[in-house]
């Protein structure tokens, strides 16, 4: 395959002085992604970054989901803009794609329908007195990611390689649908051949596997997922992504969206006790990480302190396949060493169901 | 001796500068390529008859050579067309008594439509790349096999808003069914499939070759578009469509998927819309005066339009119409010069 085709597919990404708006589902499943996004980019990339505690959901999931009107959600929108504006910034990173896809979605629609525009602004100075400049560079943070990919490889601490046999880790990546299936250009490569993650991993000493579900939605697809009765069409496209993907043998599946992290991850338990079924090399589950665990992992993170814990299916084969040092006992152990709990073992998992961890009661 | 300038040496200017000949002009055909024939130079077998392309174009280049009063100019592209003069890239103005544009038309670029991979995988080809393996006598997949299951995707870049082609290229259809014969002929056990939105048999003897396709040599139709095609581990293709008879999706996977390429309008038609004051219609080709009783005449008085210039038309169309625009010059001529000589 001639994978060129990528590079017709750029966007401006900002390359300082950030706006970082956070996830709804990030900050609820992966709290430490999101915590290693603002240390790589404030600390390891020396990079300026504002994480505004004042900004709200942007209400994405509600307004796919029908339940918020797109004059709500322009507002709420508006009003991350106008908080943006307010702390003297213009370049708007989004931690979501859902997110993403809506700010995407809501620029393009001002510019086409400029009294929407006009309206929101109306709507916002009402309720709120605000009023806002629209970003001059908006990217998802992992186009920031990406953007710096370079650098990140400058400093790795650890290559996406396999430590006994020195050969590349085959990386499945999953760039989510909202990235740039509703507006190609809007991602890097578009969303045929997406290079965003495909660009990291290739960056840091992985190998991409193209696998034919490779563009198959992961199954959140909001109503798939959130209305109850719908959830068997949400684990049936997972069930179609990991059954095309697990005869190329994946290392790890890195995700674009905290949705699909959070899919890919759960739903293998699940498959797992409906089926009996598991896809990893080993038996149990294939792990599932989001993009700023695999920058952190290249930079020489914790992977608890990545928050790695928090997944369904365990990493430590993986860890141990990259030759990351860890604490086994230290995993389930939170910030102080608190004891944060253990999810019961379930077939998707391969570590012991014994392991002792240093509780402090 | 009046003057004519027929730009473009494709099929239809090649017959339309015969017949101005023969209708007693001066004739200067003016080619972009090395070489006339367009087109067709790169293609196999015509429907519905399967005779071979070449036979027609040499006899075409046979009647060409033949008339004294025709000079070819090869090598040689038309940037603005006045029915006095015709400018070339190179600076030269040529005088003439009348045009004839007889452009024809770009192939659709199949790298646009991302989702079908070609330019990506190596067993995606086009309709055009199929005829020239055809030539070749090299039809096999990357790995030099013969392909076991082959899809043919109608309407690609045709039909399709997406990719702002919304005319129907009109001989995508029966090309689609003439090369799935040739290539169960090729291959007799291959199962070979075309996905086609509509199957439009316009013309004498297609319908019949429709109906062989399938009772003689079992080629499935499938109505439906193809959404997707992706690679697989055995390093076959994996499409995606929706068999809209049935109402169900569809997945198989192929050695080889064929795209059958539209037709678009040539980026020259624009600059010509500029330059020389004609007028386009929506899909981007040339508009005649009148669909029926002015249709190879611009509007523009002493320039005539002859083949694809102002639609998709078949090689049969296009030699017409290379007649009829002849026909129109040489009339044209006639009576400007019969108004020229009462003055």
């Amino acid at each position: 395959m001639k994978r060129s085709s990528w590079t017709e597919y750029q966007k401006e990404i900002a390359d300082n002085d950030y706006y970082y708006a956070r996830s709804c589902i990030r900050q609820n499943f992966f709290p430490g992604s999101e915590k290693a996004f603002l240390n790589i980019v404030g600390k390891d990339l020396e990079r300026n970054i504002f994480d505004d505690p004042a900004h709200t959901s942007c209400t994405g999931i509600g307004y796919h989901s029908d339940i918020v009107p797109l004059e709500t959600i322009m507002t709420v929108v508006a009003r991350q803009f106008a908080l943006m504006t307010e702390a003297g910034y213009e370049n708007f990173t989004s931690s979501c794609i859902t997110s993403f896809g809506i700010y995407t979605e809501l620029l393009a629609t001002w510019e086409e329908f400029p009294e929407t525009e006009e309206k929101t602004r109306e709507n916002l100075y009402k309720a709120t007195g605000r009023e806002f400049r629209k970003p001059k560079n908006l990217a998802h943070t992992s186009d920031v990611i990406f953007h710096h990919r370079e650098e990140i490889a400058s400093k790795a601490r650890r290559k996406l390689v396999n430590a006994y046999t020195g050969e590349p880790l085959r990386v499945v990546e999953h760039i989510g649908c909202h990235y740039a299936k509703i507006f190609p250009k809007s991602g890097i490569g578009g969303s045929e051949f997406p290079y965003v993650l495909a660009g990291m991993v290739e960056s840091w000493g992985g190998q991409l596997v193209d696998y034919p579900e490779r563009r198959h939605c992961c199954g959140f697809g909001f109503r798939n997922y959130l209305v109850q009765a719908n959830r068997g069409y949400s684990v049936a496209n997972s069930h179609k992504k990991l059954e095309s993907m697990a005869p190329y043998k994946p290392d790890f599946i890195v995700c674009n969206c905290p949705g699909c992290s959070m899919f890919l991850d759960k739903w293998q338990y699940t498959i797992a006790e409906m089926e009996g079924q598991t896809y990893g090399r080993n038996g149990c589950g294939i792990p599932v990480l989001t993009y700023e665990e695999m920058a952190g992992l290249v930079l020489g993170y914790d992977p608890w302190e990545l928050g790695m814990q928090m997944h369904q299916v365990d990493v430590e084969p993986l860890l141990d396949k990259m030759g990351v040092e860890y604490d086994p006992s230290a995993k389930y152990l939170g910030r102080n060493g608190k004891y944060i709990g253990k999810p019961e073992r379930a077939i998707v998992n391969s570590c012991s169901g014994d392991t002792l961890y240093k509780i402090k009661r | 001796m009046k003057h004519i300038i027929v730009v473009g040496g494709g099929i239809a200017g090649m017959q339309c500068a015969v017949e101005a000949a023969r209708g007693g002009a001066a004739v200067t055909l003016i080619e972009k390529e090395g070489d006339t024939g367009g087109k067709l130079r790169n293609w196999h077998k015509l429907f519905p008859t399967f005779t071979p392309a070449d036979e027609v174009l040499s006899a075409l280049r046979h009647r060409l050579a033949r008339e004294e009063n025709i000079t070819v100019k090869t090598d040689c592209e038309v940037t603005a067309v006045t029915p006095r003069k015709v400018a070339t890239a190179s600076g030269e103005e040529l005088a003439c008594d009348a045009v004839v544009l007889a452009t024809g038309f770009a192939l659709f670029d199949a790298r646009v439509k991302e989702e079908y991979g070609y330019g990506i995988y190596d067993n995606v080809i086009t309709s055009a790349d199929l005829e020239r393996m055809f030539n070749d006598g090299a039809v096999k997949l990357k790995s030099g096999g013969a392909p076991r299951r082959i899809a043919i995707l109608h309407c690609v870049g045709s039909r399709d808003e997406k990719v702002c082609q919304r005319h129907c290229s009109k001989v995508c259809c029966v090309t689609g069914v003439k090369q799935a014969i040739e290539l169960k002929k090729l291959f007799p056990s291959a199962d070979v499939f075309n996905f086609y939105m509509d199957i439009r048999m316009f013309g004498p003897g297609y319908e019949e070759m429709y109906r062989e396709a399938q009772e003689k040599y079992n080629i499935h139709f499938v109505r439906g578009r193809i959404s997707e095609v992706s690679p697989t581990i055995d390093e076959r293709l994996q499409i995606k469509a929706e068999d809209t008879l049935t109402g169900r999706p569809l997945k198989i996977g192929v050695d080889m998927l064929v795209l059958l390429i539209g037709m678009k309008a040539d980026a020259m038609n624009a600059s010509l819309e500029e330059a020389s004051g004609l007028r386009r219609q929506p899909s981007g080709f040339m508009q005649p005066r009148d669909s029926f009783l002015g249709n190879v005449e611009s509007g523009a008085e002493g320039i005539f339009y002859a083949g694809a210039v102002t639609a998709p038309k078949s090689v049969g169309e296009s030699l017409n119409e290379g007649t009829a625009a002849a026909r129109a010059a040489l009339e044209w001529l006639g009576a400007t010069h019969k108004i020229d000589s009462q003055r």
